[in-house]
């Protein structure tokens, strides 16, 4: 049971770990000043939810090890997030496409992990959900700018939309832990949400002018452990001081 | 407006700053008053989101999720002070997007020290300790400047970097209490962080020609030997207390003036990064272009997607 | 190179329920919606707000730094809108 709880908060701290190092890298280099600073918003929205998992995660483990441990000091194959969130940022659009194929999935998936019977997680959901629901509006805005924006927008977005779709269907994969999980009432049944989130994600890109793509061949891999190549690098960057300077404080 | 005229106008505005009124955007003022706010605050605004580089480096490589997160934050209030700034400065009559094509194309400066590279992670110590420390004395002074928008700009951003120099300090703290390395690494970043932060108060009084009319205007409390003074003394003993030694051979406590002596600026070297000769200008200037232009296509389309809403609008009440 | 650059706003920010919305300062979007989430972004990342007001700065009127004579010192003189003007008896000590 631990065993299994441990890698479920895993599962939901990594996506948030990894997509919140992604936005990270953009900060000081957006195309607005406002829009950087927004930007920097959600990814410290998302290392704050990371920071909690994690701290609750290491007191399942109940040894010494810590937020940062767990954060920073495992392998590439020991990483839970989905594939979607560790696509790089190709440009503008793949940020946004990212964020907002991502934010959907969020979005129903903290609303049903407020029910949760464990109540450190309901308290984390409960939390979170409002910054998500702003994170949510924020990239469905975005969408639609691009979208519907000029001619290159539209095809950036078009670009990004298509080029991402094939990790979405990973969302609402069941890894065991997640299957253990749900029987005991803990943790969220993904595939109840799947429907909700193509017709709501296919309602934004409607509204935006954009084609829903119609794509059946899917990625997955992530929740095993099993990633794209951008996954090593981006480790690289995030474990370089833990790895360089091994048990010292910071 | 003839000649007697003017002259008359200019000393009734010089007279209002002597007795501390405050400027505001639409009042009269000379047009030399204009002109050096817009090139100062302009600057200042620069130097923010320049600021924002070096930092920003290291943010996906912080040590530690606590670091990252305060890193994370410092480098965004950064974006937001230099927005502050851009806001003031086109309240005299320029574009943000002016002055973006006047930092791009090497016209208007900012902060040369922000040409000098984070090589490690004791640089985000040494730059929030020295740098941001360097930034407040200057700021501070600045809360009661003249010009009501660039003062107003100054109280907030002020209020908002009181935790930048701590965040930077504890770093710095955090390391002198850890291993050889670490403590190794802190020192090697204040010795090459030290002088040209202390360049930062700009050149010599006696080699700074606007000083006295800045003064006058109030667009500068103090002279720049003074603030760097300031600065060595109340840092100095910061240095001390974790262990640090100031790169400094000739830095002596002067009983008689209550103040340390100092060793020499290399004023070849600050001259140099002015010119554009440092370590990072190109790097900078590049990442600040590229971050513009590679924008461009995003900020045409937010404005495309407004102007479509505001037609189906108009439509609808039709 | 952009065609039309995002028009400037101001942000007017009621700190708590109770008080008035204040000025807080202004910034560029190209929308109403864009520009109430950035000034939610830039102006209240440190908890300085529950309302916001944001409103393009061109569809703001100002008066005239120079009609100042006219439009603010007519006012200077009618003390008899203070309650100083009034004399009133030493007993009464609060009125």
């Amino acid at each position: 049971m631990k065993e299994n709880l441990y890698k479920y908060i895993l599962g939901i701290a990594d996506n948030s770990l990894i997509l919140g190092q992604r936005m990270g890298e953009l900060c000081g280099h957006g195309p607005s000043l406002e829009t950087d600073i927004a930007c920097t918003n959600l990814s410290l929205d998302l290392f704050g939810q990371v920071r909690s998992c994690y701290q609750y995660a290491a007191k399942i483990l109940g040894d010494d090890r810590t937020e940062d441990d767990i954060a920073m000091l495992r392998k590439e194959r020991d990483y839970l997030n989905v594939l979607l969130v560790e696509q790089p940022n190709r440009d503008f659009a793949y940020v946004i496409g990212r964020q907002f194929l991502f934010d959907v999935y969020h979005h129903l998936f903290l609303t049903e992990l407020q029910k949760s019977k464990d109540l450190t997680l309901a308290a984390i959901a409960n939390k979170s959900i409002k910054e998500v629901s702003y994170h949510l509006r924020f990239s469905s805005d975005w969408v639609k700018r691009l979208g519907d924006g000029t001619e290159e927008s539209h095809a950036r977005m078009q670009e990004a939309i298509d080029g991402l779709w094939t990790y979405t269907d990973e969302l609402f994969h069941q890894t065991e832990a997640d299957k253990e999980m749900v029987a005991e009432g803990i943790g969220v049944d993904v595939t109840k949400l799947k429907e909700t989130y193509y017709n709501n994600v296919a309602g934004v890109l409607t509204e935006a002018t954009l084609q829903v793509p119609e794509l059946k061949y899917f990625q997955k891999g992530g929740k095993q452990g099993i990633h794209t190549e951008h996954l090593g690098y981006l480790l690289a960057e995030l474990q370089y001081m833990q790895r360089a300077y091994p048990n010292m404080e910071w | 407006m003839s000649e007697e005229q003017i002259k008359n106008l200019e000393e009734q505005f010089e007279a209002r700053i002597l007795r501390d009124d405050k400027i505001e955007p639409k009042d009269w003022m000379p047009e030399k008053y204009r002109q050096t706010h817009i090139r100062q605050i302009s600057q200042h605004a620069h130097s923010e989101i320049v600021g924002m580089l070096p930092e920003g480096n290291w943010i996906t490589r912080a040590p530690s999720l606590r670091r990252k997160v305060a890193l994370l934050a410092k480098v965004q209030d950064e974006g937001g002070h230099g927005l502050y700034l851009y806001s003031a400065a086109e309240t005299l009559g320029i574009s943000r997007d002016e002055m973006f094509e006047q930092l791009h194309t090497g016209k208007a400066k900012y902060s040369s020290i922000f040409n000098y590279p984070a090589l490690t992670w004791a640089d985000m110590g040494a730059i929030g300790w020295l740098v941001d420390g360097a930034a407040i004395i200057n700021q501070v002074a600045l809360c009661g400047t003249s010009y009501g928008p660039y003062a107003r700009a100054m109280v907030r951003i002020c209020k908002e970097e009181s935790f930048h120099q701590r965040q930077g300090y504890e770093i710095m703290l955090k390391l002198s209490q850890g291993t050889q390395e670490q403590r190794d690494m802190a020192q090697d970043a204040l010795n090459r962080f030290w002088w040209p932060a202390l360049m930062m108060f700009g050149p010599k009084d006696e080699d700074s020609p606007h000083t006295a009319q800045s003064m006058k205007w109030k667009l500068k409390r103090k002279t720049n030997d003074d603030l760097r003074q300031q600065f060595i003394d109340q840092t100095v003993p910061q240095a001390e207390l974790i262990g640090l030694t100031v790169p400094d051979p000739d830095l002596k406590w002067n009983e008689e003036r209550q103040s340390y002596d100092f060793g020499e600026i290399d004023w070849d070297e600050f001259w140099q990064v002015v010119k554009g000769h440092g370590p990072c200008n190109k790097e900078r200037m590049d990442a600040r272009v590229n971050a513009w232009e590679g924008g461009a296509w995003v900020r045409d389309a937010a404005m495309a997607y407004a102007d479509k809403k505001q037609e189906r609008k108009a439509k609808q009440a039709i | 190179m952009s065609t039309k650059n995002w028009p400037l706003w101001e942000v007017f920010v009621r700190s708590k329920n109770g008080l008035e919305h204040r000025h807080f300062g202004s910034l560029h979007a190209a929308d109403a919606e864009m520009a109430l989430e950035n000034a939610r972004d830039v102006y209240t990342r440190r908890n300085e707000g529950v309302s916001i007001w944001v409103v393009e700065s061109k569809h703001i009127t100002a008066s005239n730094p120079e009609h100042n004579g006219e439009l603010f010192e007519p006012a200077q003189d009618k003390v008899y809108r203070h309650p100083t003007f009034y004399n009133l008896p030493d007993e009464i000590k609060h009125m």
